[in-house]
């Protein structure tokens, strides 16, 4: 118990870490993966080739992989940031993939009728896609993207062995401190599973709020 | 649902002539940004020097090719070790969630929860750091518990997911539980979990690459080694574009097997009284919740 609380700050700023570098992967991940699915889906075939291309490249990368190459591959261009950038751009881009995935066979449980009643209505492109189509697809993507959301939390603990700051990264200063390494681990899966719940609840009342009986 | 010609989606109607010279354009428009982008790249390849003889001179050496495969041996040794016993752990851990007996399901129940929840790279430092565990049976036992939960949830899902008459009329023709299981359920179930089942062994063999992480000798750490040397130039992009294809095809041969698998389910005639959710993409993320199961 003590090695908590003697040492609330650094277990503290490294949950803080975690929060952040989830967030932000989060958002960057939602907006490409948003992004690509609208490629997949789109008429133009080399838009398509080139969703398919990423969907199918990073979903079969390892991420330890990933991160090797953004991490220490991109400062070789001469691109310098800090770690905690490049760890968002890896984990975002990796998740973007399954989030893309998860868009595409939201939109492609909309019945097609659905569409073309829409159209012959005369609803216009835009109208059918925001009125019609994406409020219907919505629905079944809530659970889908909550589990890959978890899974990125989960995910960003790799983030620590590349000298990020966040949750799991605090075990090597405890050690140093001589701490009892044990119960160290215990704070930190307690920090994960703090993380990784508070996503679920957010996607079961989002689940609650917008299941509509169908 | 999924009988549906193709093209057609909801979001688009079938194109008229000017449509279609209108999607033209933004085809072409579209094709010369993407390849100006490859150019670009390409172009920042060659201007940073990744394509000099200094950074491509290791890999012409026996040694350092030596190196590289025997990294590749140890991923595909980790792989086919966390495999197995992964499949046993998950056989093992289904059959106590589907027993009769109550203490039985809720102790199987609460380790599934446990390290199906559990970021799979803290089980692993775990193990290593705090266990003092050698680096292999490490990053075994980690993808082991891990990937065990998460098939026992497949296997669970998929034995009850076959239709109930199937059970009925094996008891009733007078069958024991272990035989209705044996007999029944589990060959039933088992062709059409293949797909799962391979998906599942896709994140075991991309999470190998965790052992990196605990300085097991696999097959980026191999790559590492070369990449750190300054007597080849710091060759980080040059194994990054060597080691990366390999891996991408490892694991792209296995989705490509998964694919096959659940194509030849959904013709074969045997598996119509099994009606099993096709592999969400969550499944294929190391950590991700598996196809079937809820989270907690």
């Amino acid at each position: 118990m003590n090695v908590l609380t003697e040492n609330f700050s650094t277990f503290a700023k490294g949950f803080l870490g975690t929060v952040q570098l989830t967030v932000y992967s989060s958002a960057l991940a939602l907006a490409l993966g948003f992004v690509m699915a609208s490629f997949r889906v789109a008429p133009v075939r080399s838009l398509r080739a080139f969703g398919t291309a990423w969907v199918t490249v990073l979903r079969n990368t390892p991420l330890t992989l990933l991160f090797f190459a953004v991490l220490l591959g991109l400062p070789r261009f001469g691109l310098v940031l800090p770690f905690t950038v490049f760890a968002v751009l890896a984990l975002g881009c990796y998740t973007s993939a399954f989030i893309c995935e998860a868009l595409r066979s939201g939109i492609n449980t909309v019945p097609t009728g659905q569409g073309e009643a829409a159209r012959s209505l005369g609803m216009t492109f835009g109208q059918t896609l925001s009125q019609v189509v994406l409020p219907q697809a919505f629905r079944s993507v809530i659970a889908p993207i909550g589990s890959i959301l978890i899974a990125l939390a989960k995910n960003s603990a790799i983030a620590g062995a590349f000298s990020v700051t966040e949750l799991l990264g605090t075990y090597r200063i405890m050690s140093e401190l001589g701490y009892n390494i044990i119960w160290t681990f215990v704070w930190i899966a307690v920090g994960y599973l703090i993380i990784t719940g508070a996503i679920s609840a957010v996607f079961n009342l989002l689940e609650r709020r917008t299941g509509a009986a169908r | 649902m999924t009988a549906r010609t193709v093209g057609a989606t909801a979001l688009y109607d079938i194109p008229g002539p000017k449509a279609r010279q209108r999607h033209r354009t933004y085809g072409l428009v579209s094709t010369v940004v993407l390849l100006g982008l490859v150019a670009w790249i390409v172009h920042l390849l060659f201007h940073t020097g990744q394509f000099t003889y200094t950074k491509w001179m290791p890999f012409e050496y026996k040694g350092i090719q030596e190196l590289l495969l025997r990294g590749l041996g140890n991923t595909l040794k980790a792989f086919a070790m966390a495999a197995v016993l992964s499949l046993t752990l998950g056989g093992v851990l289904a059959t106590g969630r589907l027993s009769e007996h109550a203490p039985v399901r809720w102790l199987s129940t609460l380790v599934v929860e446990f390290f199906r929840a559990m970021p799979l790279l803290v089980m692993i430092f775990f193990i290593f750091v705090a266990l003092k565990v050698q680096p292999l049976p490490a990053l075994v036992a980690g993808l082991t518990l891990y990937n065990g939960s998460v098939l026992a949830e497949v296997f669970r899902s998929g034995v009850n997911s076959v239709e109930r008459g199937q059970k009925e009329a094996a008891y009733a023709l007078g069958m024991r539980k272990t035989q209705v299981m044996s007999h029944v359920l589990v060959p039933q179930a088992v062709r059409a979990m293949l797909p799962a089942i391979i998906s599942q062994l896709v994140v075991a063999l991309k999470d190998t690459s965790l052992g990196y992480l605990i300085t097991y000798e696999e097959f980026l750490h191999a790559g590492k080694l070369i990449a750190s040397n300054l007597d080849y130039d710091l060759p980080f992009i040059p194994v990054v574009m060597v080691i990366s294809p390999i891996y991408i095809g490892m694991c792209m041969l296995l989705s490509w097997c998964a694919q096959r698998a659940s194509r030849w389910e959904q013709r074969s005639p045997k598996t119509r009284a099994v009606d099993v959710a096709a592999a969400e993409p969550g499944t294929l993320l190391p950590g991700g919740a598996p196809p079937t199961a809820p989270e907690p």
